[in-house]
């Protein structure tokens, strides 16, 4: 089943003069692990702040298990659905980020509960239920009552992580969710998301981690200049690419 | 007049003092807020205008403004000064500090990350549950130790009612000065100062520190 689409899409910034996405076009289906890579500057994190309502597309489509957040018009115009309307699709997906974004004035069990109770409506004992199992399974638990500012930044962004899946969202998207990270750290954050991908959890994933990529992705989307210039099974894009931008980008990546 | 009977009738304007300064906070602190989301509206006429507004009240003296609101409607309306003075006090005093109050809450509210604002966001919390569960809190520790500076310099200024000769403990104080010729006064009132504000700093050093928990 088809869980999250975009077509046509384009967006620029600085009134147009910077085009950034140049009809793009991706669909991610249920259970589907997707990795974006792409040099820098590329479009990814655009890509990812359009597909998550951060950012509004210049045009195209964006719908989520079939509900459109927004709508091509017949000038090639986005057209965003109403507030209600986005606030069904909001609860579709989940973000992490680069830098977590934790709220520091929580502690870290609130971080998981606060979202859960104002957005969802759950009672404040299912909302902590939901939060200790979740920190059960990121190896958190004995962190409930710490604050963000008393772990390392893996366990932030661990934290981070089950956060978003506090929200029980369909589909989970990460914008280089190791990169903030000593590199010794990057490992934990990689094990959650390998974990996650075996029980199925719907991923999109831009990463600079290409043996990650190969490893846990069912498919990588390759992108430059704001396009999608190659996409396809990860071994047969990271170790035999087809286009030549795409063999440049990788040899940089040689010795992994 | 022994020094005794001389404490105890500044302390009476003391009950005053405290009026201006208890009740200026009540009224400056919430209308500061007001103040400030109506200098970040996204309307430019209501953001200039407020700005405006906010530019007079900084740039003249708070001596003149408690002169205006006590006097002004006088002379603009022929209304009689209000006899209870400690109204158009008050009310001078709040509209002062809510324009101080206004643009420290401001630098407040814009120096928070918009990664702050972006979760939230993707979580699915609306603009007002983001501002008062996410962004107000984080802002009022990072505006303390200027709020406490205000504090401070409000003890102060209270004396400055003494130009609309409303009897608080300063008033009263050069009153007694005058007939008595004595300097004493001054020094009673300058003691009276100095430890209120040592309980205001105590006070908020408590409030300072009870902020941090985290980070
Ligand atoms: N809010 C913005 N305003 C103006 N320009 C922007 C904005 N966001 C991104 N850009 C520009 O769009 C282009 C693409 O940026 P984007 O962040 O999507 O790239 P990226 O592929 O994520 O790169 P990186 O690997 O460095 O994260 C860049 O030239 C960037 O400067
Ligand atoms: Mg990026």
């Amino acid at each position: 089943m088809k869980l999250f689409e975009m077509n046509h899409v384009q967006k620029s910034f600085h009134n147009n003069t910077l085009h950034v996405l140049k009809d793009i076009n991706i669909s991610v289906n249920e259970g589907e692990v997707v990795a974006i890579i792409g040099p820098s500057g590329s479009g990814k994190s655009t890509l990812l702040r359009c597909a998550t309502l951060l950012e509004t597309m210049d045009g195209g489509d964006l719908i989520y298990m079939d509900q459109y957040a927004a709508r091509n018009d017949e000038n090639g115009n986005s057209v965003y659905g109403d507030k209600a309307q986005l606030k069904k699709v909001r609860s579709c997906f989940g973000l992490v980020f680069q830098n977590f974004n934790l709220f520091p004035h929580y502690s870290v069990l609130k971080n998981l509960t606060d979202a859960q109770t104002l957005v969802l409506g759950r009672s404040k004992e299912d909302a902590t239920k939901r939060a200790m199992e979740l920190l059960e399974k990121m190896g958190l638990a004995s962190k409930a009552g710490a604050y963000p500012c008393e772990l390392s930044g893996g366990q932030q962004q661990r934290v981070a992580i089950a956060r978003a899946l506090a929200m029980d969202p369909q589909i989970l998207f990460f914008d280089e969710p190791t990169s903030a990270l000593d590199p010794e750290l990057t490992g934990e954050i990689l094990k959650v998301i390998r974990q996650l991908a075996e029980e199925n959890m719907t991923m999109v994933i831009v990463t600079h981690e290409m043996s990650f990529a190969r490893d846990v992705a069912d498919r990588v989307i390759f992108m430059d200049g704001g396009v999608i210039v190659e996409q396809g099974d990860p071994k047969e894009v990271i170790n035999n690419p087809k286009e030549e931008r795409t063999r440049q980008f990788l040899s940089r990546f040689s010795n992994n | 007049m022994t020094l005794m009977t001389m404490i105890m009738k500044m302390s009476e304007g003391f009950t005053r003092t405290c009026a201006i300064f208890f009740l200026t906070l009540i009224f400056s602190l919430p209308l500061g807020m007001i103040v400030a989301l109506l200098r970040m509206s996204k309307n430019n006429i209501v953001s200039n205008v407020t700005r405006f507004i906010i530019s007079v009240l900084r740039g003249t003296p708070l001596m003149l403004q408690l002169l205006a609101v006590t006097y002004g409607p006088l002379y603009l309306f022929g209304w009689s000064v209000s006899r209870n003075k400690l109204i158009p006090v008050v009310i001078a005093f709040a509209i002062n500090y809510a324009a101080y109050f206004a643009e420290i809450y401001r630098g407040g509210i814009e120096s928070m990350p918009v990664g702050q604002y972006e979760a939230a966001e993707v979580l699915g919390y609306t603009k007002s549950q983001t501002f008062i569960h996410i962004i107000l809190p984080q802002v009022v520790k990072r505006i303390m130790p200027s709020i406490t500076n205000e504090v401070v310099t409000l003890v102060k200024d209270t004396s400055l009612a003494f130009t609309v000769s409303y009897m608080e403990m300063f008033t009263i104080g050069k009153q007694i000065a005058n007939s008595e010729t004595s300097f004493t006064p001054f020094l009673v009132a300058g003691i009276f100062y100095f430890v209120f504000n040592a309980i205001v700093d105590f006070v908020m050093g408590k409030i300072e520190k009870r902020m941090d928990y985290y980070k």
